[in-house]
């Protein structure tokens, strides 16, 4: 029982992570209908950034936090500025590849900047590095930091998207561009304000991870990459909520086969469920199947 | 020289037997090293990919990332099968049963999964390449992580070359066939291809499986060639290099793939010492094509050996004049 | 003996009822117009015809050499296969292909070589892709495209266009062939020369045709028939002449009479 317990919480901190990184994902294809393959590497770059922050300026986990954050909206804000804007109406393989032009860039580029090896976070001190115990049940002070940041940070974006203007020219871009642009939308504000959005997040998502993980290399996107474009998948992709139901719901996969099963094959099985439910229902738990019209 | 522009078989036979002889000859006498050799190799199979990848998003319009996972199915059939037969023969049956197995998980993978449109689809392929990536990571037989070493190694220039040319020559001919242009026009407009009768399922399924076939094929040379293979040489990155290929090359171009295959192979060989700076090159190179140049070097053009009967009009022409 | 007969067909998307119990029939070598305003379901009927939609009820039957043939639920290649050929309202072409590609392309359902033999380029190859190309051209003659046939599809004016697509329809060697909106975007002149040309393949080929128009100048000289539909329900059906005078066709597509005060 407190195994099960324990495996409930490993899998609400590591879903955490993967619905912050799917809402990216997720408002970007939304809005564009792109895959942005270089997601998972401004996720690492915002690792990187906030490593730098902590343990060369020595900053506290929340300045770091912000710092990367705002990094990794500049960064995502200039990735689309350069390279999907000019594409905005090409065929839809020629974008896909140019987000993966852009994901191998990020990674060798910080590789050869700041080298292959893994860094390690420094350690938490203070309140922060608690934990609380309870027989053989352990919940540190980072899983809840990363449980309660990651609340917050969805609420914050419930709200924009819901109750804000521009939140509403994103869903009305994401609905219809052309409509929205005669309906006097800046349709390239909005879809910049979605991929600012989105990049924060995942720098948000990076920083996290790096406090608890401890350790980031260049290539550290790909992995949690992938699965959490999986999330978005299975909730549906093009819709939050489901990117912040699929996080979850793979991040409690991983922990569970990997707890009770074979941890080696707990990657494959998070394929599996991908080529599954693109077979079984392509749209997503909450998706909506719309009709090429003939 | 005029009768033989009546025999294009025949003078396509001729420039073949000739390519083999010079570059066997190159290799006899010593020209091209031991080490000029391994690129050699590595050129001749990325070709098989990439013409075979071609295929299937080139002219098929089918998006595929997970290329690199046949290429290990028929590395892995292979290897295990020449470890156990050391002979030529058992190279052989070695190559054929790797690209078999290869089809077939082609074929299995491709029904379910051609149904999705292009985005979907490629993540599926990608999600494909890694489960076979994760199963031959795991199983006892190909030696988990380790991989397989000691592998015979038959590949020769000769074997490239059959290989490398077949491969070429069959999807060159498919492509102008009644079955070819069925797939490029499911490319094209798949609404308007199945109201004019084509089973767009059937070809997008018969294109992956002979693209599959061909990876394997080449799967299995890149076993006997290096005599090592691990799971890691497969990965996405092998996909994506096969991909920056075909892009480079222009989707729908066999000569394109040919020729970016060899435009690749230098500049990774220029670049070797830099590993690093080869990866982010490649990556603007891959950025910088698909803004200003998205069609790559050829388009869907192709280069027509009608430039052999061009220069043989040519050589006519002086003769008579002069 | 009909050819196609549609019974009761009914498509609903969600809750909205594109097309309403419609039911039609078609004789063998009739022309028959269908008509109505914009929206009607037109091409609704064209689409489940052919097998893109799937109706949410009723039958549609094609008969041919004697044997019946349900055509509702079968995949649209299955359907064409059947004798089945259409043009569509927004021409679909395979604009990066040349003019004689796209016609070849509609003549592969009745080709004979396999796989292998494509491969190899083995004699059969050689044999059926000369016989090939010479009926492509027979057929490009007709529609007098047969200079251009190296051409690509998208470099050709608009009306060719259109002309390029019924060829490549008939090229599928069809017993009934769907025409929606033909004359889309043709002056008169143009107008006019493709009413004969409809006529003149409707007998050279023997087929039974089915048109969709909003030009009433086409429907009302070449169609023996004319089906009206409005809110995808039919609201008329009979010759030229009746259609013309009926008076929920005209309040249909003019609105109701306004009262005299």
């Amino acid at each position: 029982m407190e195994r099960l317990l324990q495996q409930l919480i490993n899998g609400i901190s590591l879903g955490s992570i993967y619905a912050l990184i799917a809402l990216g994902y997720t408002m970007v294809y939304g809005i564009i209908k792109l895959i942005n393959f270089a997601h998972c590497d401004v996720y690492m770059i915002g690792a990187y950034v906030g490593y730098f922050c902590m343990s060369y300026f020595r900053l506290g986990l929340l300045p770091s936090l912000l710092i990367a954050m705002v990094v990794c909206m500049l960064l995502g804000v200039a990735i689309e500025k350069i390279a999907y804007k000019p594409l905005r109406n090409a065929a839809r393989i020629t974008v896909l590849i140019t987000a993966i032009g852009v994901s191998l860039f990020l990674e060798y580029g910080t590789m050869f900047f700041v080298r292959a090896e893994t860094r390690t976070y420094p350690p938490l001190t203070g309140w922060l590095a608690m934990t609380f115990k309870s027989g053989n049940l352990v919940i540190s002070m980072q899983q809840i930091v990363i449980v309660g940041i990651t609340i917050i940070l969805m609420v914050l974006l419930q709200f924009i998207v819901k109750r804000t203007k521009t939140g509403k020219a994103m869903r009305a871009v994401s609905l219809d561009q052309d409509a929205a642009e005669l309906m006097g939308i800046n349709v390239d504000t909005t879809i910049s304000f979605t991929f600012a959005l989105g990049s924060a997040l995942a720098g948000a998502a990076g920083v996290l991870v790096g406090i608890y993980y401890n350790s980031i290399n260049p290539l550290m996107g790909m992995a949690p990459g992938i699965k959490a474009f999986i999330a978005a998948v299975f909730g549906g992709i093009g819709i939050i909520p489901g990117a912040m139901i699929g996080g979850y719901f793979i991040g409690m996969v991983e922990v569970f086969v990997s707890g009770y099963g074979n941890s080696m094959f707990r990657d494959a099985v998070v394929y599996a469920i991908l080529i599954l439910i693109l077979i079984v229902k392509p749209a997503g738990l909450l998706g909506k199947n719309v009709r090429e019209k003939v | 020289m005029g009768r033989l522009n009546e025999h294009p078989a025949i003078k396509k036979a001729i420039s073949l037997v000739m390519t083999y002889a010079i570059v066997q000859l190159l290799i006899s006498a010593n020209i091209i090293s031991d080490y000029l050799q391994v690129t050699l190799s590595t050129i001749c199979i990325n070709i098989i990919l990439a013409v075979s990848l071609n295929l299937i998003t080139g002219i098929t319009g089918q998006f595929s990332l997970g290329h690199a996972g046949f290429m290990s199915i028929g590395a892995y059939v292979c290897a295990l099968i020449v470890l156990r037969m050391p002979t030529l023969p058992g190279f052989l049956l070695g190559v054929f049963a790797g690209a078999a197995a290869a089809a077939l998980v082609g074929c299995v993978v491709g029904l379910p999964t051609l149904r999705l449109r292009g985005d979907y689809l490629a993540i599926a392929t990608l999600g494909m390449a890694e489960i076979i990536r994760v199963v031959f990571l795991n199983l006892k037989i190909t030696n988990g992580a380790a991989g397989l070493s000691g592998i015979p190694k038959f590949v020769n220039w000769f074997w490239l070359f059959v290989f490398t040319a077949g491969t070429i020559l069959a999807i060159s001919n498919f492509i102008r066939s009644s079955h070819g242009r069925a797939c490029i026009s499911v490319r094209e407009d798949e609404i308007a291809a199945d109201a004019m009768g084509i089973n767009t399922t059937k070809y997008k399924v018969m294109a992956f499986t002979f693209g599959a076939f061909c990876a394997g094929i080449a799967g299995a040379l890149y076993a006997s060639s290096f005599y090592f293979i691990e799971p890691s040489l497969f990965g996405f990155m092998k996909s994506i290099d096969v991909l920056v290929i075909v892009v480079l090359g222009g989707l729908g171009s066999i000569s394109g793939s040919v020729l970016a295959t060899v435009l690749l192979a230098v500049i990774s060989t220029l670049l070797q010492s830099f590993p690093e700076i080869r990866m982010v090159l490649y990556a603007v190179l891959l950025i910088i094509i698909m803004l200003f140049r998205p069609q790559g070097l050829m388009g869907s053009k192709e280069i027509s050996l009608n430039v052999f009967s061009k220069l043989g009009d040519l050589f006519a022409a002086r003769k008579r004049r002069g | 003996m009909a050819t196609l007969k549609i019974e009761k067909l009914s498509k609903s998307f969600g809750g909205l009822m594109a097309v309403s119990n419609v039911s039609m029939s078609l004789e063998p070598g009739e022309l028959v117009g269908l008509i109505g305003p914009n929206g009607a379901g037109k091409t609704t009927v064209f689409n489940l015809l052919t097998g893109i939609y799937v109706p949410t009820s009723g039958t549609i039957t094609l008969y041919r050499d004697g044997k019946e043939i349900k055509l509702q639920g079968q995949k649209p290649y299955s359907i064409c296969k059947n004798g089945v050929a259409r043009t569509f309202q927004n021409i679909r072409l395979f604009k990066d292909l040349t003019v004689i590609d796209n016609v070849r392309i509609a003549m592969h359902k009745n080709v004979g070589y396999g796989f292998l033999t494509s491969i190899f380029h083995l004699p059969p190859y050689q044999k059926e892709e000369k016989v090939l190309t010479e009926k492509c051209m027979e057929l490009l003659k007709i529609f007098k495209l047969d200079h251009k046939k190296d051409e690509y599809a998208r470099n050709l004016p608009y009306g060719e266009q259109r002309h390029l697509e019924i060829a490549r329809a008939l090229a599928t060697d069809p017993m009934l062939l769907l025409l929606d909106e033909p004359a889309a975007g043709m002056n008169p002149a143009e107008t006019s020369q493709l009413t004969e040309l409809i006529c003149w393949i409707r007998e050279k080929f023997n087929l039974t045709v089915l048109l969709i128009e909003h030009d009433m100048s086409l429907v009302m000289k070449i169609c023996e028939r004319i089906y009206v539909l409005d809110y995808g329900m039919v609201i008329a059906e009979g010759t030229p002449d009746e259609i013309r005078s009926n008076k929920r066709v005209i309040e249909a597509y003019l609105g109701e009479a306004v009262n005299d005060v």
